[in-house]
């Protein structure tokens, strides 16, 4: 086999994987654009874009978006930082029970939701907290800071020992050295904790199935299966409600996607 | 979906070492502050529950009326129960479908790409990682789509003259399963890909001339070189597989719903079909608890394998 050939091949394997992985996107892109019905009229240049706009109403998005963006803002927010303290101690203090600790933190990581969600839904019934905010935030709080802990941990032991002794003689607290001094070196691994959380809280589909019986609250996966219930021979209006939902992630994805890769490879290889 | 870092061996550095100085801590209860509020979450929200789990896993309890204490018959049931033990059996096609062919399909892929260093590569990678990050749900819709009766699937077999091939694919008994099961290749094959590809990039360029100097073709060169180098990325791209297909839930919930009949079910649903629809919590805490420890014993084994790697 010559040189150009060979470069044509390795082309062509690339083209042909790359559609494949694009193809179901395309599909449901397009899907979406079609027409409702055969008398959907003949819309924009053949397209019809205000499927989005029906399906955003009919499927009463606008609300469940909002329950969708509140829960991943909680989640987020107290989960990163609470794996940024817990990653600080970890990472850069020696003290009694810190590998039996941090093990009991790693095996967080490799439980499963449906472990958990079980008694997790009985115990907050008794509790009166079912078809609560709390009760969708919490168990994803702790999934999250399991991996947010080892994420931390490993970011602040690879940071420079020389500045942690440097802000030492200076005077600064335990505090201020890392609010003032680790943190804004740490700032590229926050994102990565930070944007890996936001897509698995958003994308997050059994506990808030469970936790909310009532389905009063209803993030935006649930309610596109719900959705899917009531309009299971309306192809374009559901591929609508459906692009809409992985919308927020994908665009996140699309302008960051370096700390997805990185998170994702590096979260299940390093150490 | 969390994707569950692989344990591997962790050197103990501590031993042996000079203490390292703890930072400004002016109390010994520092440290702990720093992990309190991460520690009391994790407790109420992941270890307190599963230690429950396992208690309700002894019980026979629908939820409501008082339970009843039946030691370890849920248990037993897992593996002599048939409609359990067809659920654990797809769990295994599942992994053919999600670990097995994305990681064969993207050592060919990946050692493709790798050996001829062209362009688009970064392009490639965004797009082939996209089907990670895009929600279980809205991936099993699109699929929906595709595999419905007159979904795009259909209509591409109609339309070269193939119609006797056309069926609806995620109604039919034999073919649901691995219909289902080519979601997951889809999904995990640009995973796979992209973790090879990084660790192809470390090879160092010096083996291929050597082998290259020995007259090794392309296939030996994969199998001398490539191959023995990316033996790490394997085992965590297996790893990373399995575990995603055991806990596959939101993509059967939204298909088939474990049908026709159960030939879909797989253990996750049948925790919460049992747990929240069949009033059997122990039963459903059982499988779950069978679930979890699978998953820990594949991580250890990997973790095994990863330290003889090291040595």
């Amino acid at each position: 086999m010559n040189l150009r050939s060979e470069r044509l091949m390795n082309y062509a394997v690339l083209v042909l994987f790359a559609a494949m992985a694009l193809g179901p996107v395309l599909i449901i892109l397009g899907n979406a654009l079609g027409p409702q019905s055969a008398d959907s009229g003949p819309g924009l240049l053949g397209l019809h874009p205000g499927n989005f706009v029906d399906a955003w109403q009919q499927g009463n998005f606008a609300s469940y978006m909002t329950t969708s963006v509140i829960v991943a803002a909680i989640v987020v927010t107290v989960s990163t930082v609470f794996s940024t303290l817990a990653g600080y101690a970890f990472g850069t203090m020696t003290f009694r029970g810190s590998q039996v600790l941090f093990y009991v933190f790693l095996l967080g990581i490799m439980v499963p939701t449906e472990a958990i969600v079980v008694p997790l839904f009985f115990d907050l019934r008794d509790l009166g907290l079912t078809n609560t905010l709390w009760a969708i935030a919490l168990p994803q709080i702790a999934q999250s800071v399991a991996f947010g802990t080892f994420w931390m941990r490993a970011t602040f032991r690879s940071s420079s020992r020389a500045l942690i002794e440097a802000a030492t003689l200076d005077g600064a607290g335990s505090a201020r050295t890392l609010f003032s001094v680790l943190l804004p070196v740490a700032r590229p691994a926050v994102v990565t904790l930070v944007v890996l959380s936001f897509m698995w809280t958003w994308n997050e589909f059994l506990i808030p199935l469970v936790m909310s019986p009532n389905a009063d609250l209803r993030t935006a996966p649930l309610a596109l299966a719900f959705f899917q219930g009531q309009h299971v021979q309306e192809t374009a209006l559901l591929a609508a409600g459906a692009v809409l939902v992985a919308l927020p992630v994908v665009i996140l994805y699309l302008f960051l996607q370096r700390h997805f890769i990185r998170g994702m490879l590096e979260g299940s290889v390093r150490e | 979906m969390k994707s569950s870092p692989v344990l591997a061996a962790e050197p103990v550095r501590q031993a042996g070492r000079p203490r390292r100085p703890s930072i400004g801590a002016r109390s010994r209860l520092t440290p702990y502050l720093y992990l309190l509020p991460a520690f009391v979450v994790y407790a109420a929200f992941m270890i307190y529950p599963l230690i429950r789990a396992g208690q309700l896993s002894l019980y026979e309890w629908d939820g409501l009326s008082l339970a009843t204490f039946v030691g370890l018959r849920n248990y037993q049931e897992v593996f002599t129960d048939p409609d359990l033990r067809d659920s654990f059996a797809h769990a295994l096609v599942l992994i053919f479908f999600y670990s097995v062919l994305p990681v064969l399909v993207g050592l060919l892929i990946s050692s493709v790409l790798h050996r001829a260093r062209i362009r688009g590569l970064g392009f490639f990678r965004t797009v082939v990682f996209l089907p990670q990050v895009i929600a279980m749900v809205v991936v099993a819709i699109a699929w929906r789509q595709i595999y419905a009766p007159d979904g795009t699937l259909n209509s591409v077999l109609e339309a070269i003259g193939l119609d006797q091939l056309a069926r609806p694919w995620l109604g039919d008994f034999v073919l649901a399963l691995p219909a289902v099961g080519l979601i997951g290749t889809w999904v995990q094959t640009g995973l796979v890909t992209v973790l090879l590809l990084a660790g192809m990039s470390r090879i160092p360029g010096e083996l291929y001339e050597a082998a290259r100097i020995d007259g090794a073709g392309p296939v030996r060169e994969f199998f001398a070189v490539t191959l023995p180098a990316v033996r790490g990325e394997i085992v965590v791209a297996l790893t990373l597989t399995i575990i995603a297909a055991l806990k596959t839930f939101d993509l059967i919930y939204v298909t088939t719903g474990g049908g026709p009949g159960n030939t879909t079910s797989v253990p996750s649903y049948e925790v919460f079909r049992r747990a929240f629809e069949l009033g059997q919590v122990g039963s459903a805490s059982a499988i779950a608890i069978t679930l979890t420890i699978m998953i820990f014993a594949i991580n250890l084994v990997v973790n095994r394998i990863g330290e003889r790697d090291n040595r």
